[in-house]
């Protein structure tokens, strides 16, 4: 694909994939307040980098955000929420217990579901390009001259 | 040593919480090996994971035999609210098979999967592993309806990814592993489906007050229809006979030592949430459950013992075979299941604890013979009892308890099976199981006398070397047969924990006499 | 007759996308038309769930704000989706039957109301909150997970479905019968 191809979209795309990504964290951030939370996050987070495979090229996309970072970050997020369950459990309470994480009740909780939603954020983004890295990393058995 | 001496034996915090750690450690663990690039430090935290599993599983046992049920509070949110992970002598029971399992099968795993399993995807392998172990024991623990569909699930999906890797050996893994997933995903659903029509009817999912509220709900409709949807999901799942097309091929074609983890644990696991599903939430006096259990679960674990076990005469592929003794043994579970009473529902968790013993050590031993010279067919399998003598003798014990030879684990559970019909006055079911035993004499004697009475085959007029299996697949393939017999000998172990469960449930007095005990 | 539609149009959609799904499941000779057909079926039961949890006339199940400090208000509201959630049955299980009257919603409405009170902690938010009617947000809870489950399920049967590709050149079942038997006239063991 030569580089002047798809002008317009490359310039949209540019603009709106930081935008994209904000949203995912506005989303992931305002999930204990109203509807959001990791798992929406997770995948808008996901669907700006998709974007940016889609107009720019999935190799692209892959020294942008690389397939290493990709299979860490499945596995970081269930870390991160599993060891918010230990922590809690060191903290003198019972599994995923949130009240062990702060001074007071409301100060616990808050921080826990944050934290829990930070995993999950994690793990989906993750999984999300891991998907799509599988199906479209793959070269096409039908190359673009027999269309 | 008593309970209460091996509780001492712990730090008092894992005492505290052991229910929730006998999750979290595999979960946690499996995340680890996906992220360590060796197959090396997988293979050892996965070991480390099993194992102290295990040890947790082991305090959980002891926990019930002294206090009873564990009840366990996730996230501070009591029960009914919040999800329980609730133990008790039932569950405990399987919570401890899974983990041993769990344990020999990590370490009988990694010779077996540097043949196997491609470079690439070792370290992955282990971490899927952990995950399917983390399912059935997520299954297995949980107090609440809709978390055990969740970790049925989670069990399901990496067991399909599981049998699908089996695909760098044979690509048929990939078709077996895809007619699994549509089936166990369809099984899963109709589960599904039961759980909201039960959650329709009372309100909860927690599964002990999902069980107060239904008494006197019998004559409902929605509870009717939620109990068919949940027994035919986890039929399913259990591969319960007409519904186990999924299960030979994918034993067939699965790694080895995914098909002894799966033969040994995973329809087991299934099992018990049907048996919960049965005793704990619906009550066994519904007269819905009683007739279904009459007119369906018992002749269709009769029709399972023998079909499935013709079936397997006919095979040619030793794990096809067993894959079909699988489903027949199946049957055994669910006949005595359908008994109703103590005896019958403990002779069929005997059979249960006892079948996972012998189908672990044979498919483990196959597995062996499948490392050493690639052989998968009866025909091929001449000789062995010369070239791999320590497997074979191991794979003539366990398939001599699959018999029911009596001094082997098969005997045990079987004979308290024909108690538990002879007191039901079932004549039909004690026939059965005696034309289904000796149906299992001709299969197994098939592979016997292939291995001990043919010569091995000949290169150039040269006998083929002897090759025994490597130490690591050895150690628990000798343990699992040496339980068979250890447990036809002295069976007073798996019995009280079988039996305890089943006078826990029925609420009878009396269960497998020990007249049943050679 | 025509009321037992109209009523319950809610459970004849699931029925009818159910039978499709299970139809599309056993009788496509196509391993990805297949998946599809899972989809729908899993879909149907996502909405008999959600519909579950519609209360008539029921209202978001967020407390409104409390006078006062940002932090109480924030705890408020997340702590009534809990109280909601576990609460609010007995409005949940009269909404997805549609009032049809059968005594077991009398029993689950009494139980939910006894569970209630067994709110473990306590929240501060406006006495008038509790008179409302809300709608139950568990069955929404529950079938987001069984989302995520549902969308593992199709990643894991499309990678397979990818393979099965690549090792016989086909997804269609006929095709694939067809290698095997092949591979099987000829002896082979693969």
């Amino acid at each position: 694909m030569s580089s002047n191809h798809h002008l317009v979209l490359r310039v949209v795309a540019k603009l709106l994939i930081p935008a994209i990504a904000l949203f995912a964290f506005y989303v992931q951030f305002h999930g204990d307040f109203g509807p959001g939370g990791g798992f929406q996050a997770g995948v808008i987070l996901a669907v700006a980098v998709i974007l940016y495979a889609l107009i720019f090229g999935v190799d692209e996309a892959r020294r942008a955000v690389p397939p290493w970072l990709v299979r860490a970050g499945c596995a970081a997020g269930v870390l991160i929420y599993a060891g918010v369950g230990v922590a809690t459990l060191i903290g003198g309470e019972a599994y995923l217990d949130y009240d062990a994480l702060g001074p007071e009740h409301h100060h616990g909780q808050h921080l826990g579901i944050l934290l829990v939603e930070l995993g999950v954020l994690t793990t989906v983004a993750s999984v999300m390009l891991a998907i799509f890295y599988a199906f479209a990393g793959r070269a096409p058995d039908i190359p673009d001259e027999e269309w | 040593m008593s309970a209460a001496d091996v509780i001492s034996l712990y730090p008092a915090f894992i005492v505290e919480h052991a229910a929730p750690l006998v999750v979290v450690v595999p979960l946690i663990a499996a995340a680890l090996a996906a992220m360590t690039p060796g197959q090396r430090p997988a293979w050892l935290i996965t070991l480390g994971a099993t194992g102290a599993s295990t040890l947790l599983a082991i305090l959980l046992l002891a926990q019930t035999m002294t206090q009873g049920v564990v009840s366990y509070a996730l996230g501070g949110w009591v029960a009914p609210i919040g999800i329980e992970y609730r133990v008790d002598q039932l569950n405990a029971m399987i919570l401890l098979l899974v983990g041993v399992f769990g344990f020999l099968c990590a370490l009988y795993a990694p010779r077996s999967v540097d043949d196997e399993i491609p470079q690439s995807m070792r370290g992955l392998f282990y971490s899927c592993f952990l995950v399917c172990f983390t399912g059935l024991m997520g299954v297995a623990i949980t107090g609440d309806a809709f978390n055990l569909f969740v970790f049925l699930e989670i069990s399901s999906l990496s067991t399909y990814v599981l049998v699908g890797i089996g695909s760098h050996r044979d690509r048929r893994a990939l078709t077996a592993s895809y007619n699994y997933l549509i089936l166990g995903t369809i099984g899963a659903t109709f589960f599904v489906l039961g759980v909201g029509f039960l959650y329709a009817a009372t309100g909860t999912l927690n599964i002990a007050d999902m069980a107060e509220r239904l008494s006197g709900l019998e004559a409902s409709s929605t509870v009717r229809a939620g109990f068919a949807f949940i027994v035919v999901g986890l039929g399913l799942k259990v591969a319960m006979y007409p519904l186990h097309s999924w299960l030979p091929n994918a034993y067939t074609f699965a790694p080895s030592v995914v098909t002894a983890f799966l033969a040994s644990t995973a329809t087991k696991v299934a099992f018990y949430a049907l048996v919960r599903f049965f005793y704990s939430v619906f009550d066994p006096g519904f007269v819905f459950e009683g007739a279904f259990w009459i007119w369906l679960v018992a002749p269709l674990g009769v029709i399972a013992m023998l079909a499935a076990s013709v079936q397997a005469v006919f095979q040619t592929d030793i794990r096809r075979l067993f894959a079909f003794s699988s489903v027949a043994q199946v049957g055994y579970m669910l006949l005595g299941l359908s008994f109703g009473t103590a005896a019958g529902l403990g002779a069929g968790l005997l059979h249960l604890l006892n079948h996972a013993m012998m189908k672990g050590a044979l498919f483990m031993a196959i597995g062996a013979a499948a490392l050493r010279f690639g052989v998968m067919r009866i025909e091929e399998f001449r000789g062995l009892g010369r070239t791999m003598p320590f497997t074979m003798a191991a794979f003539t014990i366990a398939g001599l308890s699959l018999i029911g030879v009596p001094l082997t684990a098969g005997f045990v559970s079987k004979f308290a099976l024909l108690n538990a019909a002879l007191e039901r006055g079932w004549w039909w079911a004690v026939v059965a199981i005696a034309v289904s035993s000796i149906l299992a004499l001709i299969y197994v004697g098939r592979i016997i006398e292939a291995a001990y009475l043919k010569a091995p085959p000949t290169r150039d007029g040269v006998s083929a070397a002897r090759a025994p299996a490597p130490l690591s697949m050895l150690i628990p393939l000798w343990t699992l047969a040496l339980a068979n017999v250890w447990f036809g000998v002295n069976a007073g172990f798996t019995t009280s924990l079988a039996c305890n469960a089943a006078m826990m449930l029925t609420g009878d007095g009396v269960c497998i006499g020990p007249g049943a005990a050679p | 007759m025509g009321d037992l539609i109209v009523s319950h149009y809610n459970y004849w959609v699931v029925i009818v996308l159910m039978m499709m799904g299970l139809y599309v499941v056993f009788a496509s000779g196509n391993m990805v038309k297949r998946l599809v057909g899972l989809g729908v079926f899993q879909t149907s039961v996502f909405l008999f769930y959600i519909t579950l949890g519609k209360v008539a006339g029921g209202i978001p199940p967020i407390l409104p704000e409390h006078e006062g400090g940002e932090d109480h208000s924030t705890t408020g509201a997340s702590g009534a989706a809990t109280t909601g959630g576990h609460g609010e049955d007995a409005h949940g299980a009269e909404g997805a039957h549609g009032g049809d009257g059968a005594a077991e919603h009398a029993v689950g409405g009494d139980h939910a109301g006894a569970v209630h009170h067994d709110a473990p902690i306590g929240f501060e938010f406006d006495a008038s909150a509790l008179d409302a009617t809300y709608s139950n947000p568990l069955p929404h809870v529950l079938i987001l997970t069984a989302i995520v489950v549902g969308v593992a399920t199709l990643a894991v049967g499309l990678a397979l479905v990818v393979g099965v590709r690549d090792a016989y050149g086909s997804i269609e079942d006929a095709d694939i019968s067809r290698a095997e038997y092949d591979l099987d006239a000829n002896g082979g063991n693969a």
